[in-house]
């Protein structure tokens, strides 16, 4: 099998005008990340490689960064006022590559050459090749250093443009993502939101089996975040916490979303086995299938259906660094 | 000639350091992009004026390496032209991945400076020894890697690594050497720089090594021999048509360094000489971790010192007779 440009048949889907309707917006971003997932099952299905499994489990967030958050467009990659967002868990490239092309910083067509030799769109994203990349990552432990120093930059420039960085949660046995979490927490860098893919599996093990990470919220707090935890599948608490940050003034921003690998596919959803797993033809066809049955903009199928017992403490999003205070207030 | 002027080895001695700090200052002053980021390496930088006059240019995430160079990388991302800071031993060996990664491969513009690089810390031990840097960072693409030798190169290679875009890694001795350079002095990327001329074989050196080895041809002078010696402060990319031409027009070379003896400016110099003008070539540096003594003690031990130096130059032009 080979990708070919036939099989690059996503929408451009682009941002929705700002006064949108906050239902409308959701709606906007389900849609959108229900393309990216059928287009990135394409990729990964023709390609014969990729990373399908946290390329679920992050897509509702990057849909919902790149759809309604990060002020960023097309034609604003060079600004150097806009947001940054820097994707630590680079091998899920191909679903950076799908966002990208959703909203328009990266032709369509381009994904057909996703691996292909010389191919601009390498296994972990390149900033010198693919406009709207920030950081070139891969090895895990990079991404939220770099966004430290980005947002230490905006700082110095009294600037307000935010950095928003995603971590796998299984990264995060990478000691520099906890020097960087000090140094954000000194120098009080609250427009840096760090995204945690809490989909609590990592490539051949869960993250309890390998080096557990309970109990995360309270580990961040004690670093000086403020810390939010969202189903990392609901496009409208995305939507709301993403949006609302900083949610204490000189505290950077933890959001934990808890999310499954592979969602919401029934056979790939939190099974370990889809780490880098490439879906064969029949496999191909009930995933796309599942995906094509969701009604466009259709926000609750997608939602987390099989949460573990014990996972999602808080459906509604919380701030553990103080107990009691509410959300968004200053 | 030797007799009526006095011999390097006998002028004024400098740590150049003083002049890293004083070029950072006043670039700073100039660029207000300019920040230094360090891994709480203020003293040991002699970080502490420039602190003083900029305040909140001067970040300091603590003894973290890793996140030291993440952070200058995204500083850079930010519009920031970030110095980075740090003992050469630190910099080099903890956050490797991250000047692979965040910096060259993403080339940002960071400036790697590796403060006290070599065996400077002499009884620290091999722990402290930064010997491994010049052959791990020649290893990365996308890297500029300078080895300046005396204060004034020092300031002239920190001026043009604030107008160049792009990563350089520029090692800033603490180890004191004389002034091999006059004042007006421009570093030019990627061009050794004939300091003394000769034809009878020639000697390629840099940093603190440079001196000693312009010592050595003064040595060799007296017994007839005329050494040529290349400055060589750009070990990446290196100036190979100065080395093909030593290599064609002198009886061999001798490499000389205070780095490890495989990798390093040595190495360099014999990967282009096999493959572009086979010559005889003698690499002086350190070959193994070093045993307990001051920097100077360790240099002399391991032949890097005049005599040394002169000593591989002698039985290179004697075999070649």
């Amino acid at each position: 099998m080979t990708l070919t440009v036939e099989h690059t048949t996503m929408p451009v889907l682009g941002r929705l005008p700002i006064h949108s309707s906050r239902a409308e917006q959701v709606a906007h971003i389900a849609e959108a990340a229900r393309q990216i997932r059928i287009q990135d099952l394409k990729l990964v299905h023709y390609a014969g490689a990729g990373h399908i499994g946290g390329d679920f489990s992050a897509i509702d967030i990057l849909a919902t960064l790149y759809g309604a958050v990060l002020d960023i467009t097309p034609d604003s990659v060079t600004d150097p006022e806009r947001d940054r967002f820097i994707l630590s868990k680079g091998h899920v490239a191909g679903a950076l590559y799908t966002t990208l092309a959703a909203f328009g910083f990266l032709p369509v067509d381009d994904l057909a050459t996703f691996l292909k030799p010389l191919s601009a769109l390498n296994g972990h994203p390149n900033r010198r090749k693919v406009a709207g990349v920030e950081a070139n990552t891969g090895p895990l432990g990079h991404g939220l250093p770099v966004a430290v120093g980005h947002a230490l930059s905006a700082k110095l420039d009294v600037s307000l443009r935010r950095t928003y960085v995603l971590v796998g949660d299984g990264e995060l046995q990478e000691g520099s993502n906890w020097e960087a979490m000090m140094a954000a927490s000194q120098y009080q860098l609250d427009r840096l939101t760090v995204i945690v893919d809490r989909n609590r599996l990592q490539q051949g093990a869960t993250t309890k089996e390998t080096n557990d990470l309970d109990p995360l919220p309270d580990k961040a707090a004690a670093f000086g975040f403020a810390v939010v935890e969202v189903n990392g599948h609901d496009h409208g608490e995305l939507l709301d916490v993403l949006s609302a940050v900083p949610f204490r003034p000189g505290k950077p921003t933890f959001v934990i979303a808890h999310t499954h690998k592979g969602h919401p596919i029934s056979f790939m959803s939190n099974n370990v086995a889809w780490h880098h797993r490439v879906p064969d033809v029949a496999e191909f066809q009930q995933a796309l299938t599942e995906l094509e049955a969701v009604a466009p903009g259709y926000t609750k199928e997608l939602g987390m259906t099989e949460r573990s017992e014990g996972i999602i403490k808080h459906s509604l999003p919380r701030v553990s660094s103080a107990p009691g205070a509410k959300r968004g207030r200053g | 000639m030797s007799i009526v002027e006095t011999s390097i080895a006998d002028r004024p001695r400098y740590d150049c350091r003083d002049a890293y700090v004083e070029t950072l200052a006043e670039l700073a002053e100039a660029d207000h992009r300019i920040v230094g980021v360090v891994n709480d390496s203020v003293g040991s930088s002699k970080l502490n004026s420039f602190r003083k006059a900029f305040p909140d240019r001067l970040i300091n995430v603590g003894i973290a390496e890793q996140d030291m160079v993440g952070v200058a990388s995204g500083l850079a991302n930010g519009g920031r032209i970030p110095f980075v800071s740090a003992a050469s031993c630190f910099l080099t060996g903890r956050a490797l991945e991250q000047i692979k990664a965040d910096v060259a491969y993403s080339n940002t513009n960071v400036k790697l400076c590796g403060m006290s690089p070599g065996v400077a810390y002499g009884e620290l031990g091999p722990t402290h020894h930064s010997i491994e840097d010049i052959a791990w960072l020649r290893a990365i693409s996308n890297l500029t890697v300078i080895v300046p030798a005396d204060p004034i190169e020092t300031a002239a290679a920190l001026r043009w690594a604030a107008a160049s875009d792009g990563p350089v890694f520029i090692r800033v001795s603490r180890m004191s050497v004389p002034k091999v350079y006059d004042e007006d002095y421009a570093f030019r990327l990627g061009r050794a720089i004939t300091v003394r001329a000769g034809d009878d074989v020639t000697l390629i050196s840099n940093g603190t090594v440079l001196w000693r080895a312009i010592a050595a041809a003064e040595q060799l002078a007296t017994e007839g021999i005329s050494a040529r010696v290349l400055s060589m402060p750009t070990v990446k990319p290196l100036d190979t048509s100065a080395v093909v031409a030593a290599a064609r027009e002198t009886a061999g070379i001798v490499t000389a360094e205070e780095a490890v003896s495989g990798g390093g400016l040595g190495g360099a110099v014999a990967e282009t000489v096999v493959q572009q003008h086979p010559a005889r070539v003698t690499i002086l540096g350190i070959p193994e971790f070093a045993p307990t003594g001051s920097a100077g003690y360790l240099l002399d031990h391991f032949g890097l010192s005049p005599d040394g130096i002169a000593a591989a130059a002698r039985r290179l032009v004697t075999r070649g007779t």
